[in-house]
């Protein structure tokens, strides 16, 4: 969930407002935006990484007990890019059950 | 990695895992971009500082109090990226020669700007610090146009296209100017690099960055970011796109090495320039003529690269030596001459 | 060994940057900058000074490349003036709410239009709300004393903080004055290196310089504002320090003869000498004049100034800038902010001189007391006046 965050007093505020934690937007939920999730069938899916490759949200991951890629739920926008680039067909996007 | 190209399919899971641009951005759906910046950074891994100036990456990767980087990055203004890389530059070598900074090795120095940043407000800056030798990258993620602040045209939009700035209209086509050649620009400047590539063919584009980051002294690399927002096309058509911007040779993949012009692309059957146009609403309103005439541009330019390539190879950068023309000369008017 | 010599002002400046032992020189050449510029490329070229010294194609580069360079930790230098500190204006504010501690001599210049390459302070006035730590000095000595001070205030961990320290151009920039000049062995310990306490390093990744929202703005401006005010005390330190060890005293506010004067003038920058030696000539045919020199202009000392003028009947400021359709010169606007509401504020009286080089002469501040006196006994405000303006 993207918390309301009591915002910071100016007194907060680090110097010069440098962000000081790396990778800090990891906390931020993008799966709220999309309309459509990709579906892996896993039977088909040939393992290439393509998907992970092209993914914009880094929201493809291999599951190393079947070595088959499927989604990270928590930032997929749901673009669809993987859908249209796997080369074996193994993924279609889906309206997505809210 | 070698570049062999019976490996494209497969050697996908060989990339790096770790993610230094981390996801979470606040991108659109299906943003080129980001793919392009997640790929680059695969390649430079954490000993890397950014440079960026104020863009789409900049404005989705870092508002306070949240950063999608992993490595250490800094942004000061729009026509800065090569300037403040500049000064990183020579901060840290002042620096590690007087045994001030806390690593003594080698960093790799990025700067990273969109076509506005890099081609318009931000030529300036590239301009000098690519003639004064700086060792860092300069990275162009090129969506051409001014997306974030809402689609205006750049110099590196390409003829016919609409932007909210060159409408199409009774009385216009469009963005009235051809692209302006950037990457020929960087390479006037004599540098060691030049590159283009497409987040569509990643492993070429990983190939170059890591090319370029082993390479000390200037590097510029153009690449071809496609933006679904701004070309009017479907969220999931960015690498598509991408792809058929190379095929068709409307953005081609080729690299400048010490003035040593290469294609490291040539497509056997380039695709007509009317699939890539017609494929994106920003040009559906060009006519036959000017598909027509777009076709022609294109493979004038196209030719003009390989002529490049042909003019620059090693083979054919020679000289003749002075010296024995003015022998030749001497001895055939009969009056000695040189010895 | 601290020595003694004849030198042209700008060589002044330069030698004190070479002692400081600078990492970073980021400049672009603009009259009448230049020679302390290229005395600077010189020292670095001999291997006097071991610096990078960028030799950049702007001034707008000049700066952001110092934010580069400084944002990695090293100690960062630049000079300019007039149209390059405009060129360079959309980074100064950046650099100042980034908190890099840059030292920057202004060699104070007009802008244009028309051009104009002589002396006023149009260039840092168009400039005053960048945030940076504004420090005005009056000759060479004090020109050259002030980048010691500015490099050990910006740098330290209470302030971080960018200093420009302005100085007239070609009235001072180009003069030859007696000057003691210190060398690395006098300095000792008053200026310790730079250690940043957040940098660009690849063990430990930040971001630097994010984009902001309405939710956070107002408290980054106020964050900022709160250690500028606080920079104050702690240039205090340094020039109480730089006293002790050089003999030399500076102060926000310097005070000539104001005790018991009737009216003050108040001047900046190296018109300063010349008012006083105009007070001393009042005081000699029993006017009680009197002389106030700002020297540090932001953050404005508000409590010196009113203790410095709490006793005099009428003040005279004297602005070497002109702010084009307002209600006065920017020093005068200040100080008439400053006094406003308070009970005994004495009458303010605004005089515009010396824009674009013009000279302005002892008996021309004799002239301005009169003419303070004079709005004065009208008891009601009177607009500003430009000395010496040929109708």
């Amino acid at each position: 969930m993207n918390e309301q965050k009591k915002e910071p007093g100016w007194q907060d505020l680090p110097i010069g407002c440098v962000m000081m934690e790396a990778r800090s937007t990891r906390h931020y939920h993008t799966g709220d935006w999309r309309s459509q999730i990709p579906v892996t069938d896993a039977e088909i899916c040939c393992s290439c990484g393509l998907c992970w490759v092209y993914c914009p949200d880094c929201s493809r991951y291999r599951d190393l007990r079947t070595g088959k890629y499927d989604v990270n739920n928590f930032f997929c926008k749901g673009c669809g890019i993987c859908a249209r680039e796997c080369p074996t067909g193994a993924i279609k996007m889906a309206e997505e059950e809210t | 990695m070698t570049m062999n190209p019976n490996l494209d399919v497969y050697a996908a899971r060989m990339l790096p895992e770790e993610e230094y641009f981390a996801p979470g951005h606040r991108a659109c759906l299906g943003c080129g971009p980001v793919i392009t910046l997640k790929l680059v950074m695969k390649a430079l891994g954490p000993r890397t500082i950014v440079s960026e100036a104020t863009g789409c990456m900049e404005i989705v990767s870092s508002t306070y109090p949240q950063t999608a980087w992993g490595v250490p990055w800094i942004h000061v203004a729009f026509e800065t990226a090569a300037s403040v890389a500049a000064g990183v530059e020579a901060g840290i070598k002042a620096l590690q020669r007087k045994g001030r900074y806390p690593d003594s090795g080698r960093i790799t120095i990025i700067a990273i700007a969109g076509d506005g940043g890099t081609a318009d407000i931000g030529i300036q800056a590239l301009s000098g610090a690519l003639e004064r030798g700086h060792d860092f990258i300069y990275l162009c993620y090129d969506n051409e146009a001014y997306m974030n602040t809402g689609v205006q045209r750049s110099s590196q939009t390409p003829y016919g296209s609409w932007t909210t700035t060159s409408p199409f209209g009774a009385k216009s086509i469009g963005q009235k100017t051809r692209k302006k050649n950037m990457p020929s620009i960087a390479a006037a400047h004599n540098i060691p690099y030049v590159a283009t590539a497409c987040p569509s063919y990643p492993f070429d584009l990983f190939e170059k960055v890591r090319k370029a980051k082993a390479i000390i002294g200037p590097k510029y690399l153009h690449i071809y970011s496609p933006c679904p927002t701004g070309w009017r096309i479907e969220p999931n058509q960015t690498i598509q796109i991408g792809r058929l911007a190379v095929e068709s040779n409307i953005f081609p993949l080729y690299e400048v090495e010490n003035g040593v012009w290469r294609l490291t692309h040539k497509p056997q059957n380039p695709r007509p320039v009317s699939e890539y146009l017609r494929a994106q609403r920003r040009f559906s309103h060009l006519s036959e003529d000017d598909l027509a005439a777009i076709q022609r541009m294109t493979d004038d330019d196209y030719q003009k690269l390989l002529n490049m390539e042909k003019a620059t190879q090693p083979s054919a950068v020679k000289t003749a030596s002075p010296k024995k023309a003015t022998a030749k000369i001497a001895r055939s008017s009969g009056k000695g001459g040189r010895k | 060994m601290a020595r003694r010599v004849g030198i042209e002002v700008s060589l002044a400046v330069s030698e004190a940057v070479r002692v400081c032992d600078v990492d970073v020189i980021s400049a672009y050449p603009i009259t009448p900058q230049t020679h302390i510029v290229e005395k600077l490329s010189e020292m670095v070229a001999e291997g006097e000074l071991d610096a990078e010294f960028i030799m950049v194609e702007s001034e707008q580069t000049a700066m952001a490349a110092c934010c580069g360079a400084s944002a990695t930790g090293a100690r960062c230098f630049t000079s300019t003036a007039s149209q390059g500190l405009q060129l360079m204006s959309e980074i100064v504010f950046i650099t100042s709410a980034m908190r890099l501690p840059i030292v920057m001599a202004v060699a104070n210049r007009a802008l244009s239009g028309p051009l104009n390459i002589w002396g006023d302070h149009s260039d840092v006035m168009a400039n005053r709300d960048c945030g940076w730590i504004q420090i005005f000095v009056e000759n060479g000595q004090e020109a050259h004393d002030n980048i010691f001070v500015a490099f050990r205030a910006a740098e330290d961990p209470r302030v971080i903080l960018p200093v420009m320290v302005n100085l007239d151009g070609f009235s001072l920039t180009h003069v030859i004055e007696p000057i003691i000049l210190l060398d690395k062995e006098d300095l000792g310990d008053y200026l310790p290196p730079y250690k940043p306490v957040v940098r660009l390093d690849p063990a430990n990744p930040v971001s630097m310089g994010p984009a902001s929202t309405p939710g956070m703005y107002t408290e980054a401006k106020k964050a900022l504002e709160d250690k500028l005010r606080g920079s104050k005390k702690v240039l205090e330190e340094a020039w109480s320090d730089f006293g002790k060890r050089f003999g030399r005293h500076y102060r926000a506010i310097e005070t000539y003869k104001t005790d018991d004067a009737d009216t003050i003038l108040i001047t900046m920058g190296g018109l300063s000498g010349s008012a006083q030696a105009a007070v001393d000539q009042m005081r000699a045919k029993g006017e009680k004049a009197g002389l106030v020199k700002i020297r540090l202009f932001r953050p404005f000392p508000l409590d010196d100034f009113l203790e410095a003028v709490r006793n005099a009947r009428i003040l005279a400021v004297c602005d070497r800038a002109i702010s084009t359709g307002g209600m006065g010169g920017p020093v005068y606007v200040e100080i008439k902010a400053a006094l406003y509401g308070r009970p005994d504020a004495p009458y303010v009286a605004g005089f515009i001189y010396g824009l674009g080089g013009r000279d302005v002469r002892v008996n021309d501040f004799e002239k301005i007391v009169q003419k303070a006196r004079v709005q004065a006994n009208t008891e009601i405000p009177q607009p500003y006046e430009i000395i010496g303006l040929k109708e």
